[in-house]
């Protein structure tokens, strides 16, 4: 895969994942007990052999850009090439604000022109899988295809989730003959996985048109319009893979990494998932602990009853309390007899003793970060 | 180069014999220890908790797996352009190349590791040890005493004294003598074997010691007492924390289980002092519908379906459905088998243990072949051993490393009995 750069898109606003990014943008969010969610986008680039990747970013960057920092984690701390993050660049002639997926690369060609590479790799930042790019790439050339898009049979989504993705309808050969954005009548069950792969060069020409037309979105004003045009081509994927563009599907995703099979595939099998260390120690259990059906990270200290739950590092649970079903981002402290039931702390919020909270499976508490309950 | 004040030489030679199958292949210093670490990882932790970044290791015994372990020193910030962790090897000179003679003599044989630096002090450690100190507050000690060596100490009961290098020193911490492993002790003030010194004194003594055929060319046994014999400032610095020197099976198996307790006497959780060592890439850990964990540390990448009480498990460690782990240290990507049952065993790196196999339950006789290592009724499994199903194993006994089924001459194998590599049974 030394022919393919990657571009990494942390997307606009999305007001559906609530107090979970105010602080940060939704591909900084923490994932799995110990990631988040750009952890797997850019793991499944080094381990597929891409090692010039360029993050492009826009809302509440501070924790990603923490967390990426020179890439040392992800092995692109490179002398040539390696990570690059892109925020928006103000000037005096422009604000520089990113109006759109195609616009953020427009302003940022100088990249794309100084690379190497004969494809680029655009994938987003806030999906959880794992997936090789390779078998996509072999298939991109063997359909000589001008873009092919990664896509998923979405069987195991809500109607209303299909919303929130692009829906494409494919001819017998593969090519797509529509695509739908974030319809409200999904004509599919095939979604776009938003992994799209494309030759540099073609890429640069179709990002300068769409600027010279005064317009800013890659999917609606490139894929879309350019649909007859060039041959598009759907790649399927069969594994798992989740966006996160809301609590709920975030809060069904992070459950679905408790189950063993989904594990394995997620982050044992065909390469590791790398992340920033922390340095914690491991997880201490006391005589009192009772844990079961749930994924603990370094650095937690547990003396309470913990059932179905996502522990984060150095998350404390005291004598007493019951968690159940529930989410505990880092630093998070539970005091004595506390019951959390379908509730999703976020970092370092403390719970004081006796506190009793409980959503629904549907719909979660959300705790904000550094909140005193 | 840059002058660096503090230069700190750590002897990572040990061969840790008393630790038998633990320290076949590898240095004691890299030995695993508290669930992720390596012994060598609390010194050089202290060393850059201590504000010291230029770190000579000093390697002997069996070194690649800590040369591999300690790399550039990435994992303890000591990647740097000026200083730095660097591996010591012994290397052939001019004339003719020697291993390292003694503790005195592996500093000698880099003294111009230390002269590139000039440094004003250097700190002699061990890689040997678990605790944490911050050695810049004993250099303070130093300094304000206008020392030309600063040894630490720390109070041992005093019928043990007898097993120690003890220091005689007066009141104001002064010492006036040094007795190594004294008959009749006269204070209980061990050396810790951590020593500060003028780095131009000690260089003068290390080429002084180094012509003398008669010495061991050891620290405490010749370069102590020399400096003392010429009448030296030399201070006792007293040291009251945590400090194992964990060199048998019996006191590793204990500071291990030191970790556990509610209020443990090491604690690795002060985010103020934190220990460092390569993190394995691994998810968090996992503990199943009908899994159990109590009273035991776990780290990352484990998989729990059975029930773990009073253990240290190292990362990647799969424990099976029904397996009852208790009182044992499992070392990383163990794979232990459903309804197997383990009780006070170390079981090494890599190792198998098939389903329903039983190890650690009988008599507590002593290891036939060696008595003197294996007699507190500690089981010991080999890295990459395999433990064949159904498989009885007793108390005190060892199974070598990379022991295969076909290699064990019986299902049963009795306390005090081993297996050994290549089909043989004592």
């Amino acid at each position: 895969m030394s022919s393919v750069m990657g571009i990494i898109l942390t997307g606009g606003k999305n007001p559906n994942m609530k107090e979970l990014v105010a602080l940060r943008t939704s591909a900084a969010i923490p994932v799995g007990g110990k990631y988040r969610a750009i952890d797997f986008v850019l793991s499944n680039m080094v381990n597929s052999g891409i090692t010039n990747v360029g993050v492009i970013t826009q809302y509440s960057f501070r924790s990603l850009m923490d967390h990426l920092g020179s890439g040392k984690e992800w092995d692109l701390d490179r002398r040539n090439e390696g990570l690059f993050i892109f925020p928006p660049s103000l000037s005096s002639d422009d604000t520089g604000f990113y109006r759109g997926s195609a616009d953020a690369m427009y302003k940022n060609l100088t990249f794309l022109r100084r690379s190497n590479e004969e494809y680029v790799l655009i994938a987003q930042g806030n999906c959880i899988y794992k997936m090789n790019f390779q078998g996509m790439l072999d298939e991109h050339i063997d359909k000589n295809a001008d873009i092919t898009i990664a896509y998923r049979v979405m069987d195991d989504f809500l109607p209303e989730e299909m919303s929130s993705l692009g829906v494409i309808d494919l001819d017998a050969d593969g090519r797509i003959a529509d695509f739908q954005e974030k319809p409200l009548h999904p004509k599919t069950r095939n979604g776009s996985m938003g992994i799209y792969l494309i030759k540099r060069s073609v890429l640069i020409s179709l990002l300068e048109e769409c600027s010279a037309h005064g317009n800013y979105d890659f999917v609606k004003d490139v894929l879309i319009k350019k649909i007859n045009e060039l041959n598009i081509h759907g790649y399927k994927f069969d594994g798992y893979w989740r966006n996160l563009s809301c609590i709920k599907t975030y809060y069904k995703c992070n459950m679905e990494l408790l189950d063993p099979e989904i594990r394995k595939q997620v982050f044992i099998e065909n390469g590791k998932v790398y992340t920033k260390v922390k340095d914690e120690a491991p997880a201490k259990y006391n005589e009192e602990a009772e844990v079961r059906n749930s994924v603990v990270a370094d650095g937690c200290i547990i003396e309470g009853d913990v059932e179905n739950s996502v522990l984060f590092r150095g998350v404390v649970i005291k004598r007493g309390a019951v968690i159940r079903n529930s989410i505990i981002m880092q630093g998070s402290m539970v005091s004595e007899n506390v019951l959390l039931e379908n509730v999703i702390l976020d970092k370092e919020v403390n719970i004081t003793p006796g506190k009793s909270l409980k959503g629904d499976t549907n719909w979660p508490v959300v705790v904000g970060k550094k909140v005193v309950v | 180069m840059i002058k660096k004040e503090t230069v700190a030489m750590l002897l990572a030679g040990g061969q840790g014999s008393r630790l038998g199958i633990l320290t076949k292949s590898i240095a004691k210093p890299a030995v695993l220890y508290g669930g992720k670490y390596r012994i060598i990882d609390f010194s050089l932790s202290n060393c850059i908790n201590s504000g010291i970044d230029t770190v000579g290791v000093l390697t002997q015994y069996q070194p690649l797996k800590l040369n591999s372990h300690i790399g550039i020193g990435k994992p303890w910030d000591m990647d740097r352009m000026n200083g730095g962790v660097t591996i010591l090897s012994p290397y052939v000179r001019e004339e003719a190349g020697e291993w390292f003679k003694g503790t005195a003599d592996a500093v000698y044989q880099n003294i111009h590791y230390l002269d590139k630096y000039s440094p004003s002090y250097v700190v002699i450690l061990s890689g040997d040890h678990i605790y944490k100190m911050d050695y810049s507050i004993m250099l303070d000690f130093h300094k304000k005493n206008k020392a030309d060596a600063t040894i630490s100490v720390i109070r041992v009961p005093m019928e043990e004294a007898g097993r120690y290098g003890i220091m005689n020193a007066h009141e104001n911490g002064r010492i006036y003598e040094f007795e190594e492993k004294p008959q009749q002790p006269k204070s209980d003030l061990a050396s810790m074997g951590i020593y500060i010194f003028n780095w131009n004194t000690l260089r003068e003594y290390l080429i002084k010691d180094s012509s003398n055929k008669d010495s061991d060319h050891d620290f405490g046994k010749n370069i102590i007492p020399d400096m003392l014999a010429d009448g030296l400032g030399m201070w006792a610095y007293k040291f009251g924390g945590y400090w194992k020197d964990v060199g048998t099976i019996q006191a590793y198996w204990e500071s291990n289980m030191d970790l556990i307790k509610r209020i443990p006497d090491f604690n690795l959780y002060d985010p103020t002092w934190k220990t460092y060592t390569p993190n394995p890439i691994k998810p968090a850990h996992y503990i199943g519908p009908n899994g159990s964990v109590k009273k035991s540390i776990v780290a990352e990448g484990c998989v729990i379906h059975g029930y773990v009480l009073n253990s240290v498990i190292f990362p990647g460690v799969y424990v099976g459905a029904g397996a009852v782990i208790e009182d044992s240290i499992i070392m990383s990507d163990s794979h232990i088998g459903e309804g197997t049952l383990i009780k006070q065993c170390i079981v090494g790196e890599d190792a198998i243990i098939d389903k329903t196999a039983k190890l650690g339950f009988g008599e507590n006789i002593p290891n036939e072949l060696k008595p003197a290592i294996y007699y507190s009724g500690i089981t010991v499994v080999g890295q990459g051993a395999h433990v064949p199903e159904s498989a009885v194993i007793g108390r005190n006994s060892v199974i070598a490393p990379g022991a295969q089924p076909e290699e064990f001459c019986s299902q049963h194998v009795p306390s005090g009995k081993s297996i050994l590599k290549g089909g043989e049974c004592e």
